[in-house]
């Protein structure tokens, strides 16, 4: 008998009860308030060390990207509206490795959640895994139409779709491991821009 | 234990317990952890609903572990993702082994895994010639210091700054004497960052895998799983079987307590949702038993495998805080670990059930309601039926049971004791009393009650 028939044969052995499942129902609307959604999204995700602007427009994130990053440094935009970036379509059959060097990675989000800052990102979005990660900086655009209260919203708005990858990210790359003190950009981005658009 | 020759928590904690000044810093340190817990969890009026609901998705797994297991397998293959099962920690290091040698990898980069911790994954590849780098910033250093994590969310806890300023001097040249937080965390950056960029293999642990989809979710704050599984080849995921949850929409439950419960945080930095390869990369998955489907079957303990690796039991534990992880010498220290532990060997850990005050601060924290106080003290009976308490104990109790069973000897013992206690206190009060060494010894009455009682009637009559 392989390994595999014998764990499932001693896990049905031993399995003994029976529970049923939760109905979320509950959970899914008691805090199901659209109330404030911006400015509860925009407190959480300061507090967790994001910068978060409301822009009216695209040329908005322009002028605020163009003064926070130098000319020249190699920035990676996936968000086809901020055309004088290098997009990363052009760019994706490099290898990961290649991205090293990337000081900006200007990506698009349609799922925010205002109780914890996180926006979700599929591989549709990166189209290379490893950019929001291995970037030195991080921003990302999402409407003010696209944020939703909590968690358990932003798994009904994702519902049974297909992905080969997803992520919520919620801040920059962050440690507390020497002594508990906060330390921003263990490994992945030293900062999350986030813009939210009307 | 007393016949074993490694240490038990109890000389272990008196170790930790020399430097002083170190415990209060570590228990204050934990203490403050937990009241983060306490500030988030505060916050969302549905607090008690979610750790209701949690539970019962939990009972519902382990009731059904089995089908949901082959439904995570089967969905798994159809994302191209390939599944393997190892039935102890010795055919799970034999599988990692054998995958890194296949494709002639002798260098790998590893995110949190408690479970590797746990199968001893480090030193059987170290072994063998394999080169193995933890990325998360605190498994790094218990690392370079040669030691296991001391806590399972916040791995060296127990070390001060200066001390890991001397680690990276020695390992990763940083100046000497310098334990600024932000320059060393730097100096770990541009170390790791080299090691991201040039290992083929990658291995993580996982959080949540869901039978619904086959995709599994890691979660981190520093993005180290996904820097490392993102640029390597071949990415390794190593499950214990009972991460399981049925679907997807539970993720909005557990994402929920996981980061609260741990650190006070609404959510980590990155929750990575993994389902399929891509392109021309691969994706394992080991799925390990070692003694859980055992577990799933004591009655009174398979609630312990609804542990979802928050860490809230130890940050809230008196002892834990006061002892350190590494007196529980397993790779999960703390209430939880006590609990699981005794499962994979009752006698080495027959000390740990018996490492707690049963206050139940424990049970009261955990985001999936487990009753770890109660199985605390179930362990307690069952290790001492099983004959593994330690001799001085057992003949300390045998003692007490007989000298209770007869009014006579109990009379004489009690009227010793007084004695003893009044005309020569420094018998008791001594470091050769083992009760002693735990408590301070009381004042003992003028007379016991029995004595009072008969004196009283006398003066009446």
């Amino acid at each position: 008998m392989s390994s595999r028939d014998k764990i499932l044969a001693a896990v049905k052995a031993n399995q003994i009860s029976h529970a049923e499942l939760p109905d979320l129902e509950v959970l899914n609307t008691l805090t199901a308030t659209s109330e404030n959604l911006v400015e509860r999204y925009k407190t959480i995700g300061s507090a967790g060390g994001s910068f978060v602007y409301e822009v009216a427009d695209y040329d908005a994130i322009k002028s605020i990207l163009q003064k926070e990053f130098i000319p020249g440094v190699k920035i990676i935009c996936g968000v086809p509206q901020l055309h004088e970036y290098t997009n990363v379509d052009d760019v994706k059959h490099e290898l990961s490795h290649s991205f090293a060097d990337v000081e900006l990675c200007i990506l698009a989000s349609n799922l925010g959640v205002a109780e914890n800052g996180a926006l979700w990102l599929t591989e549709e979005q990166m189209t290379v895994r490893v950019l929001p990660f291995i970037a030195q900086h991080l921003a990302i655009v999402i409407s003010q139409k696209n944020l939703v209260p909590t968690m358990a919203q932003a798994y009904q708005t994702i519902g049974d779709a297909r992905y080969g990858y997803g992520a919520f990210i919620s801040g920059p790359s962050k440690t507390a491991d020497i002594e508990q003190s906060l330390v921003i950009g263990a490994h992945g981005p030293r900062s999350l821009s986030v813009f939210i658009l009307p | 234990m007393s016949s074993t020759a490694t240490k038990d928590h109890a000389e272990l904690a008196a170790i930790f317990n020399r430097d002083e000044p170190r415990v209060d810093w570590h228990d204050e340190t934990l203490w403050w952890v937990r009241a983060k817990r306490d500030i988030a969890a505060h916050k969302l009026p549905e607090w008690e609903l979610l750790r209701e609901t949690a539970s019962q998705i939990k009972n519902n797994v382990l009731s059904n572990l089995s089908t949901y297991l082959e439904q995570f397998e089967a969905n798994a293959i159809k994302n191209g993702v390939t599944v393997h099962w190892a039935a102890d920690a010795e055919e799970h290091n034999q599988i990692v082994h054998k995958l890194l040698s296949e494709r002639g990898i002798n260098r790998m980069v590893k995110s949190k895994s408690m479970l590797t911790e746990e199968c001893h994954l480090n030193e059987f590849l170290a072994q063998r010639g394999f080169d193995v780098i933890d990325s998360d910033l605190g498994e790094r250093i218990v690392q370079l210091a040669g030691e296991p994590p001391s806590h399972i969310v916040l791995p060296c806890i127990h070390k001060k700054k200066e001390e890991i300023g001397d680690i990276f001097h020695e390992h990763l040249g940083s100046a000497k004497g310098e334990s600024d937080p932000k320059i060393l965390t730097e100096t770990a950056r541009q170390h790791l960052r080299e090691v991201f960029l040039t290992r083929r293999a990658a291995l993580t642990g996982v959080n949540f895998a869901i039978a619904e989809t086959g995709e599994f979710v890691i979660c981190t704050n520093e993005g180290n799983a996904d820097m490392g599984a993102h640029l390597a080849e071949i990415h390794i995921a190593s499950m214990g079987m009972e991460k399981i949850i049925p679907e997807r929409k539970h993720l909005g439950v557990f994402l929920r307590l996981l980061t609260r419960s741990a650190t006070g945080q609404p959510i980590t930095t990155y929750s990575s949702h993994f389902a399929k390869p891509q392109d021309g990369k691969e994706i394992h998955i080991v799925i390990v038993d070692n003694g859980r489907s055992i577990q799933l079957g004591r009655e009174d303990f398979r609630n312990s495998l609804k542990c979802i690796r928050c860490g809230a039991c130890m940050n809230t534990c008196p002892v834990y805080r006061k002892s350190g992880g590494h007196s529980y010498h397993t790779a999960v220290a703390g209430p939880i670990g006590s609990i699981l532990a005794p499962n994979l060997d009752m006698k080495k850990y027959a000390d740990l059930p018996f490492a707690s005050t049963l206050c139940g601060s424990c049970s009261n924290v955990c985001p999936v309601k487990i009753d770890i106080h109660d199985q605390l003290y179930k362990w307690r009976q069952v290790i001492v039926k099983a004959g593994y308490t330690p001799t001085a104990k057992t003949i300390a109790m045998k003692g007490m049971a007989f000298t209770l069973a007869s009014p006579t000897l109990y009379r004489a013992a009690g009227k010793m004791g007084r004695l003893t206690f009044k005309y020569a206190p420094f018998a008791v009060n001594n470091g050769a009393n083992p009760w002693y060494k735990h408590r301070e010894m009381p004042k003992a009455p003028e007379q016991s009650f029995g004595e009072w009682y008969a004196k009283r009637k006398e003066q009446k009559k």
